[in-house]
């Protein structure tokens, strides 16, 4: 063809991709990377929000006896931080990226269901707001991000304070089993042809593998919240003791869930950690097959090990000494991860820009944290560590050292590809030294002062126990840290505008988003690009082969087999619409309902069936005549 | 490594509620446990540490070398993830095995020596309950445990309430306190001296100050300890104390304390019949003397917010019959 004509081919596949301008465009698109960049600018402004929080207890921590804040604040502000992280940052922001990045490393131009994408992120939004709004009218959840019965049960905590957070995490829930059906979904059947499961990126194989468990470990914390909101909204008594409930269920069921969610977490962050090593060492990965199984080892063992939380509420030895072995052994596939890095790195010609430091700083912490890890998995010695500054020391290496670093290097990998814009390099590297050396000032006493005795979620100390210095200290860090942080917001928004223009492939990236333009148009690719091998941008004789056929009509994407990547079919692909915010203001106007009365369970199904019915109202398609 | 310095040095991080001066068996044989793991997972991060470096040294350095051949030989490379793996499920096995025998090792007090304790966990202090060994009566105090040295005492967990965790760090791991269980912790104490004990898991509002303060005797000041708490109170001849006995049990403090010996014998609160000889008063809040006592029953709010305890309002004179006579119950 010629290029008066493929031109003219690609314009007329970005007219019938483009959302209509103004704010009707933006509250009925479904841009898989339009909605990916509302949700990960919500879940960046909640982390800071979350993180000054954060700020606040160390404050009050700092210095033994201190006043600024009394118990009540204290555990308002623990709570919030610990339940906006977890639940409103973390898994979120990581669906977030896949939302935005898995169609552009497919070469596709959207995803499997682009409706339920908007879906997903108005009803975390409406999540977000569910805990943020009673937040500012003063009713703020004040039992810590697990809320064990009967604490939480209506005898001690009248109000609705525990509903309130029981409520944002069926939000929160409902969203990311929206977003992980679609991710399943768009891995498996929307591959370029060629893109066997043995030539996917490893960032997919994470994205598959968290989305499987994020939809089998989600359903057992909202269970264990909705027969909680039950005993406490109709009097069912699931975890009363008196009356023949069990406390411990509620235990089982949260953990159930819980530990599988810090790997939810992780796992795209060894995505992230793949994608980036392999670019910036520009070599292949080493040890793709390894990196494979171990993502898939982790995903199984993760649900055989949630009573590793629970060592101390008594349980039979013997049966703790099984979840002992089942813990450790996430030790092994993780470090032969470590080790396929280090040697991708260590074999390639690696080039050290920031991204590639965050990740250098991902293995020195992460690696400190898997290690306390493997103390805190250990049953007897559990019972020293859990409950104190050891675990809080542990679990923030591995969630800021192993999830938040390699969330900042895929952040700072791929704003060029987002905004076409490069963010200033020196400026990067300022803040990760900062934010670096402040996070492991900060957090790396707290696993002395563990050993010391300090419990956890104390809002103060006497002077006698020790624990001054080392909390003056910890602080000091965080406060660096936040200082790094300050300056990595900064440098983002400056570059917006101020940053020197990207181009397409600034790096020389080996997958496929960096064959599109950056940012991307709102149809991706002008075609479907076919794949060779693993790393199809570093092909070296001919140029991308794609393959046409796609309408110019409609919107399709290209449909193929899920092993193989043979194509199979067209698919049309739906386009904007209202439906998706009405069906989940419906969903949330019966979710926040239902604090109040049982009642709203049936009123409030009624405009969700009439939001859904209108979402999947049939229309007349076009048929195109080929 | 500074962890690891930290925690081997000797004294740096002693005291009476610290992990690092196990001063009971079962304390030290997890304070041997930790100091294995630190060995061993130190070494692992000094090799994953040393490996990185290698990476980075020979990187840096060859910067503007040619680019590697595609067939550039991976064995070498293949080589060590193999050892690395086996190294790594080596020390899992370590681990895990001298986890489970340090495990079996709590378990292992003999249990017809032991003596037998009840602790019942409240929003936010302990009650402590003995068997007198005479009468074979229940004796009661509050936020204060003794035990003799060298022997090894069972403690009955039980929680009135929500969920707590019983932990003394320098006698042993935690254990939480449940509603509708009753849990067994085996401590034997071997050094004598005062150690701290503090609720460990989330309790409400006041989880910070619910502790208790545990004393090893030798025997010989345990047994008498014991038969002092067994004790009534008497009656005071003082007519201040007298006025302060007065006070305490016609107002509203007997509605929840019980001062054995007395018509006062309220339940919901701890019992106070030898409060004057305990270390602490207010869950481990306040140091034992007559202004906090006056202070903390005055305006208990002020030094514990979010207590149950209500405030008792009197006049000067009488607020300070009242201390006199808890700080005279010996």
């Amino acid at each position: 063809m010629q290029q008066a004509e493929l031109a003219s081919e690609e314009a007329r596949v970005a007219a019938i991709w483009r959302d209509k301008p103004g704010l009707w465009g933006f509250l009925t698109t479904v841009d898989h990377k339009r909605i990916a960049a509302r949700y990960i600018v919500t879940t960046l402004a909640l982390l800071i929000v979350a993180g000054i929080l954060a700020l606040d207890m160390r404050l009050q921590l700092s210095q033994p006896g201190m006043e600024r804040m009394g118990p009540q604040r204290y555990n308002e502000a623990f709570s919030l931080h610990g339940s906006t992280m977890l639940f409103l940052v973390s898994v979120p922001v990581m669906e977030a990226m896949a939302l935005w990045l898995v169609p552009l490393m497919l070469g596709q131009r959207n995803m499997a269901y682009p409706r339920l994408a908007a879906y997903s992120y108005w009803l975390y939004l409406g999540g977000v707001l569910m805990l943020w709004v009673p937040h500012a009218l003063d009713v703020t959840p004040d039992l810590g991000w697990f809320e064990y019965p009967p604490l939480s049960g209506p005898t001690y905590s009248p109000g609705h304070r525990a509903d309130i957070w029981a409520q944002m995490i069926t939000f929160t829930e409902v969203a990311a089993l929206a977003a992980s059906v679609n991710v399943v979904a768009t891995i498996l059947k929307l591959r370029p042809p060629g893109m066997t499961l043995a030539r996917m990126p490893l960032f997919l194989w994470a994205m598959l593998v968290t989305s499987l468990m994020t939809m089998l470990a989600l359903p057992a914390v909202m269970l264990a919240t909705s027969l909680l909101i039950a005993d406490r909204l109709v009097g069912t008594q699931f975890f009363s003791p008196n009356a023949g409930g069990d406390v411990l269920l509620f235990q089982h069921l949260f953990w159930f869930f819980g530990h599988p969610e810090v790997y939810i977490i992780f796992i795209p962050a060894v995505g992230f950690i793949s994608a980036i090593v392999e670019t910036f060492s520009r070599r292949p990965l080493f040890g793709y097959t390894v990196q494979v199984l171990a993502l898939i080892s982790i995903g199984l063992l993760a649900f055989g090990l949630w009573v590793h939380h629970m060592f101390a509420v008594g349980l039979p030895r013997l049966g703790a000494s099984f979840y002992t072995a089942a813990s450790m052994a996430i030790a092994l596939p993780v470090g032969l991860q470590i080790f396929c890095w280090i040697a991708t790195i260590g074999s390639g010609r690696p080039r050290y820009d920031t991204p590639l430091l965050w990740i250098i700083g991902f293995i020195v912490t992460f690696v400190l944290g898997g290690l306390s890890g493997v103390m805190t998995a250990s049953a007897p010695l559990d019972l020293q560590l859990t409950d104190t500054y050891f675990v809080v020391a542990h679990l923030h290496y591995v969630l800021v050292g192993g999830a938040m670093f390699p969330l900042f290097a895929a952040l700072t990998y791929w704003y060029p590809k987002a905004t076409g814009r490069m963010l200033s390099e020196w400026w990067g590297k300022v803040s990760f030294w900062l934010i670096f050396a402040g996070f492991n000032i900060g957090f790396f006493p707290m696993h002395i002062l563990g050993l010391m005795g300090m419990p956890r979620r104390i809002y103060t100390y006497e002077e006698w126990t020790g624990w001054g210095t080392l909390n003056l200290v910890a602080s000091g860090g965080v406060l660096i840290a936040s200082a790094g942080a300050s300056i990595l917001v900064a440098n983002a928004l400056f570059s917006l505008r101020g940053g020197r223009r990207a181009g397409a492939d600034p790096w020389g990236g080996s997958t496929l988003e960096w064959d599109c333009a950056s940012p991307p148009p709102p149809h991706n690719f002008p075609a479907t690009p076919v794949v060779e091998s693993r790393t199809p941008l570093w092909r070296q004789e001919h140029a991308q082969a794609v393959m046409t056929g796609l309408s110019l009509k409609r919107r399709e994407v290209l449909i193929t087999s899920p092993g193989e990547a043979v194509p199979e079919y067209r698919q049309y692909s739906p386009g904007p619409s209202i439906w998706p915010l009405l069906s989940a203001i419906a969903t949330g106007i019966l979710f926040v309902g239902s604090i109040f009365t049982p009642w709203a369970l049936v009123w409030g199904s009624i405009p969700v069936a009439v939001a859904l019915i209108g979402w999947f109202w049939p229309r007349p398609v076009k048929e195109e005549p080929r | 490594m500074a962890l690891l310095a930290a925690i081997l040095l000797p004294g740096a991080c002693d005291g009476p509620h610290s992990v690092l001066d196990p001063a009971g068996d079962q304390a030290a044989h997890l304070h041997g446990l930790l100091n294995l793991m630190l060995w061993v997972c130190g070494i692992m991060y000094a090799l994953v540490l040393g490996f990185l470096a290698w990476a980075l040294w020979r990187t840096i350095r060859r910067r503007d070398a040619a680019p590697p051949g595609p067939d550039e030989s991976q064995r070498p490379l293949r080589i060590g993830l193999g050892a690395w793996a086996g190294l790594v499920v080596a020390g899992l096995i370590l681990l895990s095995t001298a986890s489970f025998l340090v495990d079996r090792s709590l378990a292992a007090a003999r249990e017809h020596e032991a003596l037998s304790i009840r602790i019942t966990a409240h929003q936010w202090w302990w009650r402590v309950a003995y068997r007198d060994p005479a009468s074979g009566e229940w004796i009661e105090t509050a936020n204060e445990l003794y035990l003799p040295a060298g022997r090894t005492a069972r403690l009955e967990l039980v929680a009135e309430d929500v969920i707590h965790s019983f932990w003394v760090p320098n006698l042993s791991g935690k254990l939480d306190v449940i509603p509708g269980r009753t849990n067994l912790l085996d401590i034997t104490p071997r050094r004598v001296g005062w150690y701290r004990g503090n609720c460990a898991e989330f309790c409400g509002l006041q989880h910070t100050l619910m502790a208790l303060d545990v004393r090893v005797a030798p025997p010989e000041e345990f047994s008498a300890w014991l038969a002092a708490q067994a004790a009534s109170a008497s009656q005071p001849s003082d007519p201040v104390l007298a006025r302060g006995q007065d006070l305490f049990v016609n107002g509203t403090c007997a509605a929840c304390h019980v001062v054995r010996g007395t018509p006062a014998d309220g339940r919901s609160g701890p019992d106070l019949t030898h409060v004057g000889t305990r270390r602490s008063i207010a869950g481990g809040a306040l140091p034992m003397n007559r202004g906090n006592l006056q202070g903390w029953f005055l305006n208990p709010e002020a030094l514990k917010p979010g207590t149950l305890m209500p405030a008792v309002v009197l006049p000067s004179q009488e607020a300070d019959a009242l201390a006199r006579y808890l700080e005279w119950l010996k």
